[in-house]
């Protein structure tokens, strides 16, 4: 069983439970991504894994061995863990130069024979010219490929990255996003990845772990997440969905935007009816329902179309391409069928 | 692409938690270190049954209690209003000379209390430069022609300390007023008052925290001070110690009359820390503007301008001159005094202990960060409690537990028909201690707020990068924290230099330092033929000055440098 496996996690600061019962396990090669709002527990989680924070209930398996259980109080410190950690700030030693900082986790002894291995990846990640730079003279971009480098120099049996992008702009983040995932997936490291962005998280991730309030929600593939989400909270993380009340009757929900079949739902149970910005499609057939459009605005890949019902309950569509109907004209709106959720109502936040 | 290719897996072995033991018992080792002496007081002090407190009580004990608490009240008013006003006029002024007086007023803080007061003394007394004046002026001829204070006093002892003791007030009521945003005071002028009134009403009640702080710091020094008050012959509770200890030749009377003496501390601390919580309150605003400067012009520049010139005049200048006068006529009999070796000694005893001092106050606050459990919290809170203690005290409880030390080992060397003799009394190892004692929390304070600049993340990757604690203290935090390490390491050294009533006690037989030297030529009246060591002391006493004007100019939030 070698990778990392987090087994029954709890933690608490004082009476604050920051996680209640996370088990997480990640295959070597495979990338998993722990995606949630800040405070969910999710970087404590990885700390936990890293061994700076003493384990306070459950066991954590890194490469094949048990480096930490509760039960047992065995804590072994993160500098016999093997694992590789990168920061949120990278936490680059300011005083070393770039090629001390990448060295700096391989033995003193080893350091000759890694030079050229060093000197290649640097070389790959477009650093080369900085190996006897101090960090500071680095920009954002390069200060993260160091600190990547540097995690993965010595050989991790496992990489855990916490909220590696946050400190880039914008417009750099795909780019340096594109070149870590290769990297990672070259090295063939188990990588445990902590993020807030569910964007992030689907471009990098095999697999993601969606956190709320110390708690796994939901554990699948991207796919699974946008299309099979488990709940509200997950249905709610790839942007804001449009909400209608519904009844079901006869295997059937009835809402405001028409019936749709439902399943496992007893007669008279309300439900809320999610159907997501992209779920609309404005078709000439006018076979769907009829809405007022309020405005209309290009976003470039795809538009926004602000909408009403009859009944005056706003709707939020967003259809790919350049579609701008008039302000204040009528059309036809029908539902992907792939894209509607229905929760209990009880479970809602 | 290649990448680095993963190292054969490491060997790793399996075993119970407990990395952060031996940090934490270093902490507490410390504690029991520092506290030691403390506790050899209090036990000696309970454990004696003979009567002699009773006698104490009937005889000195009054005399004690009284001198030391004028001696206290004195200083401490002086130290309030010459600190405070200076403060406030340099902060908040502009007038001839006020940029210079921002870091001179600091200047007396070079100048041990027992110096000025052989200076201060030689120049008043009836052979000094100024009754001479005064009689040439006057035409008198004798003592009895005229009335002049006698500067051997307790009031003489109340200025002299007062001199070098305000610049501690001086110091943190100045921060304080930088600290202070400048919005609040144009409030209150808006509101009506006057920019005296906004003083009264605004500025001083925000730094009033800062202003105890060092009020109580002064006071400390007060208590500890034995040279300024045993050459004016001011009965206060140091002089007392030793005297009941040395002259009447009662340890227990001593360790009694310690007990006592640490009440008064107590309250020091006490009323210390209290402050101190409350300056965390007092930061009003996070908008800061330049300070604006009253420019003060024609008498109010004038008054304001020998408001300050004053204490640097009598604290440092005056001093300065008369001794730098003095060791250049009698140089030639201080080096056959044999300076060079009392400068080795200084500097051998100053540097050991700063090095120390600094070493385990590093180690000490890294076993805090390791391990922040409340009880290594309050070890390092008890390891840093000795700047309070006087060295009269510290003395007493030194000595009595090295020598129990000592015989303890002797007897085991008998035992193992070993001739091993005393191996503490008789070297510099008592005077170390109390020195580690006394100055421990210099170095620990600086080392913590130092490694508090060091984020968590660099141990956080240093440790997932294979580096052990202390392999992750060494090539990391040590490297970035050496430029605060050494300033704390100068600040020890510096307060070693000018240490006398530990020194004095506590020095290996024939051993002599600068101070003490200093200390024994002065008394004797021979202040020329020491005057070079005094001078000496004084100028690696301005070196703490320099670091400090640096340091608190540099502090003001939103400065543009």
């Amino acid at each position: 069983m070698s990778g990392l496996h987090l087994r029954a996690i709890s933690h608490a600061f004082g009476s604050n439970q920051v996680l209640r019962n996370v088990s997480v396990s990640v295959a070597p090669g495979e990338l998993v991504c722990l995606l949630g709002p800040s405070g969910c527990g999710k970087t404590t989680l990885l700390r936990i894994a890293a061994g700076l924070e003493t384990i306070q209930s459950g066991q954590v398996e890194i490469g094949g061995e048990l480096v930490a259980d509760a039960d047992r109080s065995l804590n072994l410190p993160p500098e016999k863990r093997g694992v590789g950690l990168m920061f949120q700030d990278y936490a680059l030693f300011p005083h070393l130069t770039i090629q001390e900082n990448i060295s700096f986790g391989i033995a003193k002894k080893n350091r000759s024979a890694h030079q050229s291995l060093i000197a290649e990846s640097m070389a790959n990640m477009g650093i080369s010219g900085y190996a006897e730079a101090y960090p500071h003279t680095l920009s954002g971009g390069q200060q993260q490929r160091v600190a990547l480098l540097r995690a993965l120099a010595p050989g991790p049996n496992v990489l855990l990255l916490d909220e590696p992008f946050s400190g880039l702009d914008v417009t750099r983040r795909a780019q340096v996003r594109t070149e870590t995932l290769r990297t990672i997936k070259d090295t063939g490291v188990g990588t445990l990845m902590v993020t807030h962005d569910p964007e992030e998280a689907m471009f990098m991730a095999d697999r993601i772990l969606v956190m709320n309030e110390g708690q796994v929600l939901q554990d699948g593939s991207p796919t699974d997440l946008y299309f099979h989400p488990h709940d509200q909270f997950v249905t709610e993380l790839f942007g804001p969905v449009n909400e209608f009340e519904g009844i079901v009757k006869n295997n059937l929900i009835k809402t405001k935007v028409g019936e749709f079949p439902v399943s496992g739902y007893n007669d008279g149970t309300e439900l809320s009816f999610l159907v997501r910005p992209e779920g609309f499609l404005i078709d000439e057939s006018n076979r769907g329902i009829s809405m007022k459009v309020i405005t209309a605005r290009p976003l470039g890949r795809s538009s926004v179309v602000m909408m009403e019902l009859d009944d005056d309950t706003p709707i939020e569509a967003r259809v790919p391409g350049v579609v701008l109907p008039e302000a204040g004209s009528s059309v036809s709106v029908s539902i992907r069928p792939e894209q509607i959720h229905y929760f209990p109502k009880s479970t809602t936040r | 692409m290649t990448t680095i290719a993963a190292e054969a897996p490491r060997s790793r072995s399996l075993r119970l938690t407990g990395r952060l033991d031996r940090w934490t018992l270093f902490a507490f080792f410390v504690a029991a270190l520092i506290g030691a002496p403390i506790a050899t007081v209090l036990i000696m002090a309970i454990t004696d049954t003979s009567d002699i407190w009773q006698h104490l009580y009937n005889t000195v004990l009054g005399t004690y209690v009284q001198q030391t608490l004028i001696l206290m009240i004195g200083v401490g008013v002086g130290t309030t209003v010459i600190g405070t006003s200076t403060a406030w006029l340099v902060t908040m002024c502009r007038f001839p000379g006020s940029k210079i007086f921002e870091w001179a007023l600091l200047l007396p803080l070079a100048v041990p209390g027992y110096v000025l007061a052989f200076v201060i003394t030689d120049q008043l007394e009836y052979a000094g430069t100024v009754q001479v004046f005064l009689r040439d002026i006057f035409g008198w001829t004798r003592p009895q022609d005229y009335w002049f204070p006698e500067i051997r006093s307790l009031p003489g002892a109340i200025w002299v300390l007062t001199l070098v003791l305000y610049p501690y007030v001086y110091l943190l009521a100045r921060a304080a007023f930088l600290e202070q945003s400048v919005c609040a005071l144009e409030v209150a002028r808006t509101l009506g008052k006057s920019s005296w009134g906004s003083f009264f009403s605004i500025a001083l009640p925000l730094a009033r925290p800062a202003i105890v702080v060092g009020v109580m710091l002064a006071l400390m020094e007060v208590l500890n001070d034995f040279g300024t008050v045993d050459y004016f012959a001011v009965q206060t509770f140091t002089v007392g110690i030793f005297d009941v200890w040395l002259n009447m030749n009662s340890t227990a009377g001593a360790a009694q009359l310690s007990t006592v003496l640490l009440a008064f501390v107590l309250v020091l601390i006490v009323l210390e820390r209290m402050a101190r919580r409350g300056k965390k309150f007092h930061n009003t605003s996070m908008k800061y503007s330049e300070l604006p400067s009253y420019r003060l012009r024609g008498k109010r520049a004038v008054g304001a301008f020998f408001m300050c010139a004053a204490p640097v005049v009598l604290g440092f200048v005056l001093p300065a001159i008369v001794l730098s006068n003095y060791a250049l006529k009698f140089y030639e009999e201080t080096l056959a005094a044999n300076y060079f070796s009392f400068v080795v000694n200084s500097l051998t005893l100053s540097m050991t202990a700063a090095v120390i001092a600094v070493l385990i106050g590093l180690f000490l606050a890294y076993a805090v960060r390791l391990s922040p459990s409340p009880a290594v919290k309050i070890a390092a809170r008890a390891a840093s409690i000795g700047y309070a203690i006087p060295g009269a005290i510290l003395a007493v409880g030194v000595l009595w537990p090295l020598g129990a030390l000592d015989s303890m080992i002797s007897m085991f060397g008998d035992y193992a028909g070993l001739a091993i003799g005393a191996l503490m009394a008789g070297t510099i190892v008592p005077i170390l201690y109390g020195y580690l004692v006394r100055f421990l929390a210099l170095a620990y304070g600086a080392a913590e707020s130092s490694l508090d600049k060091v984020t968590p993340n660099m141990d956080g990757a240093a440790r997932t990068l294979g580096a052990t604690p202390f392999g992750a203290l060494k090539s990391i935090h040590f490297p970035l924290m050496r430029g605060s390490l050494m300033t704390a390491g100068i600040l020890v050294f510096v307060d070693c230099m000018k240490e006398l009533p530990l020194t004095i006690i506590l020095r290996p037989f024939n051993f002599d330092t600068l101070a003490t030297f200093v200390y024994q030529y002065a008394s004797d009246e021979l202040i020329e033929e020491s005057a070079l060591g005094a001078l000496t002391i004084v100028g690696a006493g301005i070196i703490p000055v320099i670091l400090l004007s640096v340091t608190i100019t540099r502090s003001r939030p939103g400065s543009s440098s």
